[in-house]
Formats: C-alpha cells, structure tokens, sequence
C-alpha cells in the first residue's frame, strides 16, 4: 500500500483503542495471581480470637507455654506493683514513652500499656524484622545494657525494650511493641485478638 | 572422503539449512576468540555454570521426595536423608551446591572489579550479571525456608518483615507476601513454587543473555586490552585464541575437575561446613514461639546482613528500619552501576594508580569484617564497627568517579605483554 493512501488518524485510533483494551487486559489478568496471594479462608479462620486461661499466672512471670495468636507468640506479664511505680522512673531513654504511636488500641494507651495496671498483654515480635524478643525481668547490669532495670531484649538486632514493651531510643526497633485487641471475659479468661464488644 | 564421512556432511547441511547448528558451533565455540593471557579469575564463570547445572539436577531430583507442607516438609527431609536411597547424597551436593554457587560469583565479581569487566562494552554483561546475583538471592533465601527448620523460619520471618518496613502499605505488603498472618505452611507452599520454577527459569534466562551479550564483545582480560584491535590478515585477533579446544580442554576441563574434587571433600565429609553452611538450629522443626539465640543467616549473606542492621538512628523523620532496608538494599544495587562510577582511562588494576588500589583493597577487608559481624551477636561495639565498614562499602562505589579520575594511571601497552 502507498504511503499516502494511509488513514493516519484511523491507525492512530486502532492504536490507542488496542493499547486502552489491552492495558485493561494486563490489569484484569493480573487480579487473579496478586490476589490470590492475600490470606485466604483458611488463614483468615486460623487468625480468630484465642481465649488464654490466665488463673496460674505468678507475679513477676510470663505466662508459660507461650500462647499464641495468629501464629504470633503473645506474652502475658504480671508486674509486681514495685516494678509498677519504677515503670515510668526512666522515660527519657525510651523513643516513645506516652505511647503516641498508634501499637496498641485505644485503652491499652496508659502509663502501662495495659488494661490492669499489673497484667502486661503484648505480641512479641520484635518491632524491627519480628524476632522473639527475650524477657529479662532482673534488675542487673546485663552484656548489653549496664543499666538494665528489666524488660525485653532481642537477640537478633539488639533493640531493648522497657517492661510497658516500651522501645529504647537508639536501638533497630522503630517503635513499641505492639499490644493486640484484647479483653478479660472474667478474672482467668483473656481474649485476644478481639475488642470488649460491650464496652466499644 | 569415504562413504561415512559424505552421509554425515550431507546430513549437517541438510540440518544447517534447516537449524544453524555449524553456525552456532562456530560462533560461539571454535571461532569464538579469548585472550591469551587469562588467569585463574577466568575459571569462576565456567564454574558457575556446573554449579547451576548441579543445582537444577539435584533439585529436580529432591522434589521428587519433598513434600512442600508445614507438617510434612521437616519430616520429608529426615526421610530423604535416611530412607530415600543416595537421598543424603542428593541433599548435600544441593546444599553445599548453594556455597559453592555464591563462592564462584562473589569470586567471579571481584575478578569484574579488579580487572574492569564491567567497563565499555560490556556495561550490558554487567548488569546482566547484577541482576542474575539478586536472582541467586532470591532463589538461596526461597529455598532456605523449605526444610522448614527453626532457622528456616526465624530467617524467612526477619526477611519477609523487611517488607514491613515499606513506609505506609509495608504491613500489608508483608501478609500479602506470607499469605497469612505469620510465615505459615501457606508461605511454604509459594515459596516452593518460586525456588523450583519461577526463579530457576528467569535464572537460566538471565544466563542466556549474560553468555550472548559477553560472545557478543568478547572477554576482557587481566590487562584490559582489547584483542580485537589488533587483527591478523584474515581479521583474527592475534592476541586471542579459539575458545575451543584451547580454552575448554586446556583451561576449563582441568579447573572443573580440580572443583569437583574440592566440592566432594565438603560434600562428603564437611556437609554442615561447622555450622555455616548448614546451622544446628535447623536440625529442630519450625517453631514459630522460639527464636533461636541467634538469627545469623547463611555465609554468603551475612556481609548485607551487617548493613541491614547497621542502621540504629532515624533520619529525616524515618524509622531506622526503613534505612535499614534502604542501607542493604543500595548495597546489593549499587555495583550495577559501577560502569559509570568508574571514570578510569584504563581497565585494569594493573595499570590504575594506587588511589584504586588502596580502594580496592580496604573495601574487599571492610566486605570480610561486615561478613563476620554478620554471624555475631550485636553489640555497641560491633555495631559500630559494622557501621564503619557500610561506610567502607559505600565510599568504594560513590567515590569512584573522583578517585579514578584524579589517580595517575600506567601507560597500557597496545598487545599483550607475554613474559
């Protein structure tokens, strides 16, 4: 075909049609492969509210075996209310002491961090990269803070956290650890992963 | 020309016309020309390719008895290391494969940084050649999490939550990645699909087009000479000779059976390497309550290890997590760039001056100290002296443009000095 036999703004609009069409084509075709990545049916129903039987729980200690929430090992604490008054004494080495980040729901952002001032309820994975964090509840100078007043370290990148599982300025940890939606159905049961419904 | 000899030439044109078997043959083979004086530096890309030839036979052959679930992959590997006949002898040509595998390439890139192969014409080889190092990333760390071991998991969970460091859709994009709320059987499962089909093909690909794209300009050599300015009347380089059978039998064949023999000894009787090539905490089964005392990855990461937790401070209003990200992940980008850092009027560091080689020096330590910080337990110290070789690490690469460029260079000779 001669060249000015050509419709320029025919081929022009077959073009652009063919490349609008088709850009479509990619979008819808690529739903099914990225969203079939996302959590399906089976994880989502895996990742309901846990009930924890917290009546053997001793002042001073964590709650052993570990429970665990969507696969995420969730610590409970019972601080003994010595520990509770020197919980605050030391704020200014902590990057976020009042808590402002949003790591906890809205009831859990206190002084402690908690729901009962003694009963600490946290996920714990480290902030940084999710490593378990180590519960060193001692107040002693330890390899990697002399002056150590209890709390949470982890062993993977070296971020300290405070017995509210307040994060210490200067270390990997961007930020506090994270407290989950939690209530007490009575005085042994706590639920985790799931607001009071009565009260919100 | 006997009976024989006139069947098999007819049948090779009656293919050649048909496929370009000879043409291929020719180009890439028996006409393909190398420098004379390559050295040991030149063996790892052949080495390379064994490697990656073990990999995939031994892969195919461990899918074989694998089964990619939570509750069956730990049990699946006890099974081929004790039931399945040579199952153990598989496994470890494909775990000490993986070692040997980023060896030769961390060994086959210092020789592009020493001797300037990256440099024109042959930016395209090297980027190529970046992109197949984050490939081999990706596939080491995908298939790290399949014996479904405690370290497979702890270092899946560090890794995947890197991408939780993505400000504002990082929380998202880390459950989209894992498929659930934690690395899961879920996660297993893909993680399985991509180390045994997508990465190895997109690997093999990438192969292709470096080894095109390098017959396409040729080797460079220690001296950064180019042999093909210097051509024989029937336009050969007189400085190069056939690839085969000069190079193959002479150079390549004697070094691949020298590293098979090296490789058997590790495989046979050092498959665990001491704890680095295969960590004692993977002898226990994923536990996702327990973290092991400490999470060191496998050797051949520990380097970008170091640099990923380095960063401890925030800056510009950012969580030291996302530089953290940002630090490791320039440091593995950034060499693909290097042919327009490199502002050199010559290839070689053997004719750069000493600002290059003193570069060139203290950055390969700085690499080493980053790699045995990598598997240590971090503290103030440490962390500080990791951070001082990051800064190592990267002043090689950003300063380059003017440390090449101010540097007395030696004359290069027009043909290759022979002694």
């Amino acid at each position: 075909m001669e060249e000015k036999n050509l419709d320029g703004s025919r081929r022009k609009f077959l073009l652009g049609a063919t490349a609008v069409v088709g850009t479509a084509g990619v979008a819808g075709l690529a739903t099914p492969f990225v969203g079939s990545w996302q959590p399906g049916a089976k994880a989502l129903a895996a990742g309901a509210p846990v009930k924890i039987d917290i009546s053997k729980l001793v002042e001073g200690e964590m709650l052993g075996p570990i429970p665990a929430w969507r696969d995420k090992p969730i610590f409970v604490i019972k601080r003994s209310s010595d520990l509770l008054e020197r919980l605050n004494s030391r704020n200014d080495r902590l990057a976020d002491p009042d808590s402002e980040r949003i790591q906890q729901p809205e009831y859990a952002k206190n002084g402690t961090r908690s729901i009962k001032p003694e009963i600490l309820v946290l996920v714990g994975l480290c902030t940084h990269l999710s490593c378990a964090p180590k519960f060193r509840p001692k107040i002693q100078p330890e390899q990697f803070d002399q002056d150590w007043i209890g709390g949470f370290f982890c062993p993977c990148h070296g971020s300290k956290f405070d017995m509210a599982g307040r994060v210490y300025a200067g270390v990997p940890a961007p930020s506090n650890l994270e407290v989950p939606p939690h209530y007490y159905e009575n005085e042994s049961v706590l639920v985790i992963g799931e607001d009071d419904k009565e009260k919100v | 020309m006997s009976g024989l000899q006139h069947s098999i030439k007819n049948m090779m044109n009656w293919i050649d016309a048909r496929l370009p078997v000879t043409e291929t043959y020719e180009k890439h083979m028996s006409k393909y020309y190398a420098p004379k004086n390559t050295n040991f530096w030149y063996l790892m890309g052949v080495l390379a390719t064994v490697v990656l030839v073990n990999q995939l036979l031994t892969g195919i052959w461990l899918t074989m008895s694998y089964i990619p679930t939570a509750e069956g992959a730990f049990g699946s590997i006890e099974y081929i290391m004790r039931d399945v006949n040579f199952g153990w002898m598989l496994r470890y040509m494909h775990s000490t494969g993986a070692s040997a595998f980023f060896l030769v390439v961390y060994l086959h890139m210092f020789r592009g940084l020493m001797y300037g192969s990256y440099q024109k014409p042959r930016e395209l080889i090297w980027i190529l050649g970046m992109l197949i190092f984050v490939a081999l990333m990706a596939e080491g760390f995908l298939g790290y999490l399949l014996p479904w071991g405690n370290m497979s998991f702890w270092a899946g969970q560090v890794i995947v939550s890197l991408a939780g460091a993505v400000p504002i859709v990082g929380d998202g994009l880390a459950t989209w990645v894992r498929g659930d709320f934690n690395i899961s059987g879920i996660t297993l499962n893909r993680f399985f699909a991509l180390h045994v089909v997508l990465v190895p093909m997109l690997l093999l690909v990438l192969v292709f087009l470096h080894i095109v794209a390098l017959h396409e300009v040729g080797s460079n050599n220690p001296d950064g000479i180019d042999i093909k300015k210097n051509l024989d009347d029937k336009g050969k380089p007189l400085d190069g000779i056939p690839f085969h059978p000069y190079l193959t039998l002479g150079h390549d064949l004697p070094a691949i059976v020298a590293f098979c023999f090296l490789f058997a000894v590790v495989m046979f009787y050092f498959p665990d390497g001491g704890g680095y090539l295969i960590e004692a905490p993977n002898y226990e089964m994923a536990n996702p309550l327990k973290t092991p005392d400490l999470i060191a990855p496998v050797w051949y990461y520990t380097p970008f290890y170091s640099m990923l937790r380095a960063a401890t401070f925030p800056f510009l209003g950012l969580d030291a997590k996302f530089w953290g990200l940002v630090v490791m992940g320039g440091a593995i980008v950034l060499p693909a760039v290097l042919p327009w850092l490199d502002r050199s009027k010559v290839k070689s560091i053997r004719y750069k001056g000493m600002a290059s080689k003193s570069f060139l020096a203290i950055f390969v330590v700085a690499f080493f100290v980053l790699g045995y910080l990598g598997v240590q337990h971090p503290t103030p110290l440490k962390t500080f002296l990791a951070q001082i070789c990051t800064a190592i690490y990267f002043a090689y690469f950003l300063l380059m443009p003017w440390y090449t460029s101010v540097e007395r260079t030696k004359p290069v000779p027009e043909r290759i000095p022979m002694q």
